[in-house]
């Protein structure tokens, strides 16, 4: 059973992991995104028009994968296109900006699953996406072994292993070149980064697009990875968590891997402790978020200025305003 | 040939010229000083040069050529590097860091390398020996022209590659720009976190960011101001350094010492206009001074004799310290009467704002009295009856006196004993209270029943509220009173309408939100509620910043008026004509000390303004219970000639 739960959690982590590396690279730029959740939820009817598309065009597995994250990528990426043209070029709240997008995007979303999916779909009957989440499914390193590191490791599908990619791939962007020392600045002290001949517009609108992208890939994830049967995941949730993840990694995708996972641990320990009620799982659910409070608390007592979130995280920049 | 040359360079915000038809240039390898009062537009200039702004009009010449600056990138083309009065450093960041950031690749040109291969290629062709023959040559030629093609279709991914190496940082990236900073005589360790640093270190960083960027010709915005004696010697010898190397340096500075001490030349602007440049050596300080405090203006402000001074606020040996941690004044001391107008005058910066927040209860004061003297009323407490706890305080301190002086103790009378004595006006009386105001909150000062106003800089953050109206506004300084929970407007929109008639206010209505109106009626609103308490002291910091000249001298006349109703005002200006022809007295800060307090009816611009830029040896404190009568009637004679 500890098998099944590792692999479990491993699976669902990697749909923390692509919210938190997008928000990551979004906060390093000094915007506070809180619409990662509505964005992933647009990710998920992006990649599930995309998976459709391409199933319906015939196109095997590589295909479909590609399609599915590039439909996630553009429909999050126009979200987050719309996010930065508020916050960067019309200097909105970026709180009220980011809630307002969850809601739209989770609104979108409900609308889509109750009415949308079975006409989009009507050959299919209602089974949804069958043929193409089972190759999203599959196994990216084919048939499992029957050893335990098999299970847990190897059983995953292809998103799974393209979360941990991207977040590697994201932190060295982040801690080994100037492109990152350009973005980090930018969320420090955008004034010192426009002195030192950055672009700090176009740095904005790049992290603002792509990582609400990123994060769309997970919200595909969601519907067509880690839906099985009839039980829904509520992207929306799992957004909210992703966000505090960004804080419990404390801004590090790196730290991310690891912090994903233990959230993915959180979050699905309460189905596989036997002899308690619904009602007490549905309790546990919260010790991600009390993990991230503890998390803020510790950080709060170390006070170092490496694990502060950027400095001008929240505050619009215009160069004029002296 | 001049490394940087401007001509005709005007810039206007608003109505206001910041700059105005300017000329001004500077040779290789030189240094010249920019000298100027505060407002004389200085930075503006230079950061026209930085590209922060775009000139209104005037040509820029860079080397020879005539350039445009639109942004801090243009700058950086035209070698350019400004050091900012205020650091534009990251934290977080190494000082390496720090100084590569937004560094560019150097340019790398398909078409041009293209080119070159061609070129190349060509050259090898036509150098292919003659007793080849036919066939051998077309091989080769084929064989040349093959691989010329084949390098000129890798070269984007050479250029790619080149720009994945250029993005890469290396782990040894402090080492390599350690020996830039070694060059130079900078003693720094580059590996050390900007947080970590002192303010001499950052500015350190600073000018080596701007050399490591390829700048010949660096803009220092008042260098000096933040660094010791010992730092600042270690910052000339660097830039004597960088001017052997051929460097052109202007320095922005007010000290006049340091001006003479490091520059060549020295560019002289007041109030937006360029007075002339004059050789350092051919020069003095006291000519300095003339060219930058210009002729004196009279200005026709009706000035009135004090009548009977007495202390009213006596601050003693005065110490606070500014938001980094140093002594933004320290040790300063003086009284300012009731009934005088008690000017402050200095170079922005030099302590003014934490003088008066120290006083306010604003900021807190690390050492040092401030005592407010209440005059003389011997009226009965009639104003806070029903306050048992304020009347318990205050007793406490030892405010209320019998009418024979002897102080009242409440302790151990029954609550219905002490509204009985304060209410039948029987004994209580406060009489010349004397108050420590130090470590007080300003809403425990304003408990105290202690009348101090205050007039802040910021008018628009610190002294009102911009999004609430003008009658809310009028509130923030009265809403705890009555015992209702909710508020009562009556009150604040009969003093706002008060205000509008009496100061015309030009506004729309008394719901208009203050930030809607403009500076001068701004201005006016603030000022209005702040004498609608008819308070005892008048803290005023800049009041006509900004203000066109008929709000100027409705200000000037509304503080004259406070003076005759024997308030003490206190005068933070920095037009020196409005101070000597306003204030009664002048203290002067410099680097945060008293340099001086003069008599305001004897004084020079010339004289405050070398006051204001170097400490004198000995420090003159003038007041009128030390001077003699007869001096302040002939006083009175000059005045009325």
């Amino acid at each position: 059973m500890l098998v099944t739960l590792l692999s479990r959690a491993i699976r669902i982590a990697a749909a923390f992991l692509y919210g938190s590396t997008g928000e990551t690279i979004i906060e390093k730029s000094g915007h506070l995104n809180l619409g990662i959740p509505g964005i992933m939820c647009f990710g998920a009817v992006g990649g599930c028009i995309g998976a459709d598309m391409a199933q319906k065009g015939g196109a095997g597995a590589f295909g479909i994968i590609v399609a599915t994250i590039f439909f996630a990528m553009l429909f999050a990426g126009a979200m987050g296109l719309l996010y930065g043209f508020f916050t960067i070029s019309l200097r909105c709240n970026q709180n009220v900006t980011g809630l307002t997008i969850t809601t739209f995007g989770a609104g979108v979303l409900g609308f889509w699953r109750k009415n949308l999916l079975n006409i989009v779909v009507s050959d299919e009957g209602t089974i949804t996406f069958k043929a193409a989440s089972d190759f999203i499914k599959a196994p990216m390193f084919g048939a499992v072994g029957d050893d335990w590191f098999s299970k847990i490791f190897l059983s995953h599908g292809t998103l799974v292993y393209l979360a941990i990619i991207i977040a590697i791939v994201v932190a060295i962007v982040l801690k080994k070149t100037r492109t990152g020392l350009s973005l980090n600045a930018i969320g420090e002290n955008p004034a010192a980064a426009d002195a030192a001949g950055i672009k700090v517009i176009k740095y904005k609108y790049i992290s603002c697009v792509l990582g609400a992208a990123i994060a769309g890939i997970g919200g595909a994830f969601c519907l067509l990875d880690l839906q099985s049967g009839s039980t829904e995941y509520p992207i929306e949730a799992i957004g909210w968590l992703a966000v505090a993840l960004v804080i419990f990694s404390l801004w590090r995708p790196g730290i991310g891997i690891l912090g994903s996972f233990v959230f993915g641990l959180l979050y699905v320990m309460p189905n596989y402790i036997n002899g308690i009620g619904t009602e007490y799982k549905k309790i546990l659910e919260i010790i991600p978020y009390a993990v991230t409070a503890l998390v803020l608390i510790v950080i709060s007592f170390f006070n170092k200025r490496e694990t502060q979130p950027p400095t001008a995280l929240g505050v619009p920049y215009f160069r004029e305003d002296r | 040939m001049k490394a940087i040359e401007l001509v005709g360079i005007t810039k206007t915000f608003g109505s206001i010229h910041a700059n105005q038809d300017i000329n001004l240039d500077v040779e290789k390898g030189e240094i010249l000083s920019l000298l100027g009062e505060n407002g004389s537009g200085k930075t503006t200039l230079m950061n026209m040069l930085s590209g922060i702004y775009f000139p209104d009009a005037g040509h820029i010449f860079v080397d020879g050529k005539e350039v445009l600056i639109k942004s801090p990138i243009d700058a950086f083309k035209n070698r350019i590097g400004m050091v900012h009065q205020h650091f534009k450093l990251v934290d977080i960041f190494t000082a390496a860091d720090n100084i590569i950031l937004g560094e560019k690749m150097p340019p790398f040109s398909i078409r041009e390398k293209s080119q070159e291969l061609r070129l190349q290629a060509a050259n090898e062709i036509s150098a292919l020996g003659e007793n080849l023959d036919e066939e051998a040559k077309k091989k080769a030629i084929s064989k040349i022209n093959n691989k010329r093609n084949l390098k000129i279709c890798a070269l984007p991914f050479v250029k790619f590659g080149k720009a994945v190496a250029f993005n890469y940082l290396p782990r040894t990236r402090a080492k390599r720009l350690q020996a830039i900073a070694d060059q130079y005589g900078f003693d720094i360790d580059l590996k050390k976190k900007v947080y970590e640093m002192s303010v001499s270190e950052k500015q350190t960083v600073e000018i080596i960011k701007v050399l490591y960027r390829g700048a010949d010709k660096l803009i220092l915005d008042e260098p000096t101001a933040v660094l010791t004696p010992q730092e600042i010697q270690k910052l000339f010898a660097v830039m004597r350094k960088m001017r052997e190397s051929g460097k052109s340096i202007i320095i922005i500075t007010h000290k006049l010492n340091e001006v003479m001490e490091i520059s060549d030349r020295v560019a002289v602007l007041r109030k937006g206009k360029y007075i002339g440049t004059v050789k350092t050596s051919e020069t003095s300080e006291k000519e300095l001074t003339e060219m930058m405090v210009g002729e004196k203006v009279d200005l026709n402000i009706a000035r009135e004799l004090p009548i009977d001074p007495q202390p009213r606020l006596v601050v003693e040996g005065l110490t606070v310290r500014n938001k980094d941690g140093l002594h933004a004044i320290e040790d300063v001391s003086f009284t300012v009467n009731g009934g005088e107008i008690f000017g402050v005058a200095g170079i922005a910066g030099n302590g003014q704002k934490e003088l008066l927040e120290g006083i306010a209860g604003l900021q807190p004061v690390e050492s040092g009295s401030i005592i407010f003297y209440n005059p003389k009323e011997n009226k009965p407490v009639t104003f806070f009856h029903n306050d048992l706890k304020q009347i318990k305080k205050k007793a406490e301190m030892g405010m209320f006196h019998y009418p024979d002086g002897t102080p009242v103790d409440l302790k151990g009378k029954s609550a219905k004993e002490i509204t009985r004595l304060v209410n039948e006006e029987q004994i209580l009386y406060y009489e010349n209270e004397v108050i420590d105001l130090n470590k007080r909150t300003p809403r425990e000062i304003q408990e105290l029943g202690i009348k101090l106003s205050f007039v802040p800089e910021d008018r628009l953050h610190m002294g009102l509220v911009g999004n609430m109206s003008i009658i809310d506004n009028m509130m923030l300084r009265s809403y705890r009173k009555g015992k209702s929970i909710f508020v009562n407007r009556k009150k604040p929109k009969a003093l706002a309408d008060k205000i509008i008639d009496d100061l015309g206010v030009v506004t729309p209505s008394d719901m208009t939100p203050v930030r809607r109106l403009s500076g001068g009626n701004v201005q006016k609103v603030l000022v209005g509620r702040e004498i609608s308490s008819s308070p005892k002291v008048l803290m005023s910091a800049y009041p006509v910043r900004g203000l066109d000249v008929n709000s100027s001298y409705l200000i000037y006349n509304l503080l004259n008026e406070q003076k005759a109703r024997n308030t003490a005002v206190v005068y933070v200006g920095e037009d020196l004509d409005v101070l000597i022809a306003l204030c009664d007295r002048i203290m002067v800060l410099c680097g945060g000390k008293v340099s001086a307090i003069v008599d305001a009816r004897n004084v020079t611009k010339e004289q405050l303004g070398l006051l204001m830029t170097k400490m004198p040896e000995t420090v003159e404190r003038y007041d009128y219970n030390v001077a003699p009568q007869q001096e302040e009637t002939k006083e009175e004679e000059k005045n009325n000639d």
